[in-house]
């Protein structure tokens, strides 16, 4: 195999797969790298996702689709339950397959990928990002390129490399941890949310249905709240207390970056994408879609970049993002940090003045008027954008 | 021997065998002091100031600070 590639992209997640995929479509050489055995595994994420989000990557397929949503459940720390029923589905995936599923997108399309391939360093020729170190079966090694496209998630150390500051702050991470249980009886079609310091401070508790009445149970915590009391013993209460005695399949720990996308997602010879580049909606927590938006944007410019033989080109990758998703995602970030400051009272009351709308009459809309009286923030707009 | 951290003696300590390598700390790490692979994580000694950011945001409590000083 050669070490010269046009294009290296780090990390086979979802935003890896698609810039390989959309690079290699433009016939340009690519090596997708990652570190894990396996694509696709350990799986560290809620898995929801709306269909349109999905649809623009890949058609839908029952083997990655283990559940199909149609309603939100919120519920306030008093106990007010408000259920939405909304118009567009949404689905809880199973990501194992469904990554594994959009690599071989990118395999189609003509990229190599290597498992287990541990990037830990970038090469550089007159301050340009030309290449990676890796470390292969105990062997380290390098690999040229023109553009290195960084999809390495939250962890992503590639960017600092090339000196784009990616780290967070640790207030906005939202720390999170998440249980697969089965035996769990809930609606299989509604995503259902619990707010309050008590569950969930600065965050929120999901527990989202999975087929076979099994389901994702978890929370995200702010960093600064994980100070006083963490992520997992949120989750030991809840479950002590709501599912006692469940067979849990899986236990994972995971950060969110619950901010804006960084300021600058490239740099000569590299690009950041998906949750690398903070592409991930700040107030929902949701990464995939906007990590393929990302992903697929990024590998189309460096596919262009080469063929145009045309190396700053890829530097108009920030403001394509900016104008698609990234302006969006500041918006998000405004109510996030609305939201996640309102105290339990304020949830109890917009809960229990919705409640009092007949069900015939509950919509986004009244619930907006509701949140508004309460709040000038545009509370409703959570719901558009948790999946 | 205490380990060194680039501020004087090593406060930070990743608890042995209790990671799940989430990536949740190298994350909010401002000085890239931690680093991980598939299933091995470690500070690296010469990075850290010991400013604990990691410890609070560990999701499972396996980051501690120990101020004693983390022996060699």
């Amino acid at each position: 195999m050669t070490d010269i590639f046009d294009i290296i992209v780090v990390g086979a997640g979802p935003a890896g797969s698609m810039a390989a995929r959309f690079a290699a479509e433009q016939g340009v050489s690519v090596l997708m790298l990652e570190k894990d055995r396996d694509v696709g595994y350990p799986v560290r994420c809620g898995e929801a996702i709306s269909k349109k989000g999905v649809e623009e990557f890949i058609p839908l397929d029952e083997k990655w689709i283990s559940s199909k949503i149609s309603k939100f459940s919120l519920n306030s720390p008093d106990g007010t339950e408000v259920v939405i029923e909304f118009n567009d589905s949404g689905f809880i995936l199973e990501r194992r397959i469904f990554d594994y599923e959009l690599a071989k997108t990118a395999a189609n399309a003509g990229a190599l990928i290597l498992t287990r391939a541990y990037v830990n360093g970038l090469l550089f020729d007159d301050n340009r990002v030309s290449g990676v170190k890796y470390e292969f079966r105990g062997e380290q090694k390098e690999a040229r390129a023109k553009i290195v496209i960084g999809a390495d998630g939250v962890e992503s150390r590639i960017g600092r490399w090339a000196g784009i500051e990616t780290f967070t702050d640790f207030r906005d991470m939202e720390c999170c941890v998440q249980v697969t249980a089965s035996n769990i009886k809930i609606d299989p079609g509604t995503l259902y949310f619990y707010f309050g310091k008590n569950v969930a401070p600065g965050g929120y508790f999901w527990v989202f249905p999975k087929a076979g009445c099994s389901a994702n149970i978890g929370l995200g915590i702010s960093g600064y709240e994980g100070k006083k009391k963490s992520a997992l013993s949120y989750l030991n209460d809840f479950m002590e207390k709501n599912y006692p005695e469940v067979p849990v399949l899986t236990s994972i720990a995971g950060g969110v970056p619950s901010i804006p996308t960084l300021k600058k997602i490239s740099a000569p010879g590299i690009l950041l994408a998906g949750d690398a580049g903070r592409q991930v909606n700040p107030l929902s927590g949701g990464g995939i879609a906007s990590g393929m938006i990302g992903g697929s944007i990024a590998g189309r410019i460096a596919g262009e970049s080469i063929k145009l033989n045309k190396p700053d080109h890829i530097l108009t990758y920030d403001n394509e993002w900016y104008e698609r998703i990234g302006k969006r995602h500041e918006i998000y970030n405004r109510l996030k940090n609305g939201v996640y400051n309102f105290d339990d009272e304020r949830f109890n009351k917009i809960a229990k003045s919705f409640s009092n709308v007949s069900a015939d009459k509950r919509s986004l809309g009244k619930l907006f008027a509701i949140a508004l009286v309460n709040h000038p923030l545009l509370l409703i707009d959570i719901m558009k954008v948790f999946i | 021997m205490y380990r060194q951290a680039k501020t004087g003696k090593l406060l930070i300590e990743i608890l042995p065998g209790k990671c799940d390598f989430c990536g949740c700390c190298v994350g909010v790490c401002p000085e890239d002091a931690i680093e991980l692979k598939e299933a091995e994580i470690s500070i690296i000694d010469s990075l850290c100031t010991n400013c604990s950011k990691c410890v609070w945001s560990c999701p499972i409590e396996v980051i501690k600070f120990n101020k004693e000083g983390v022996l060699a």
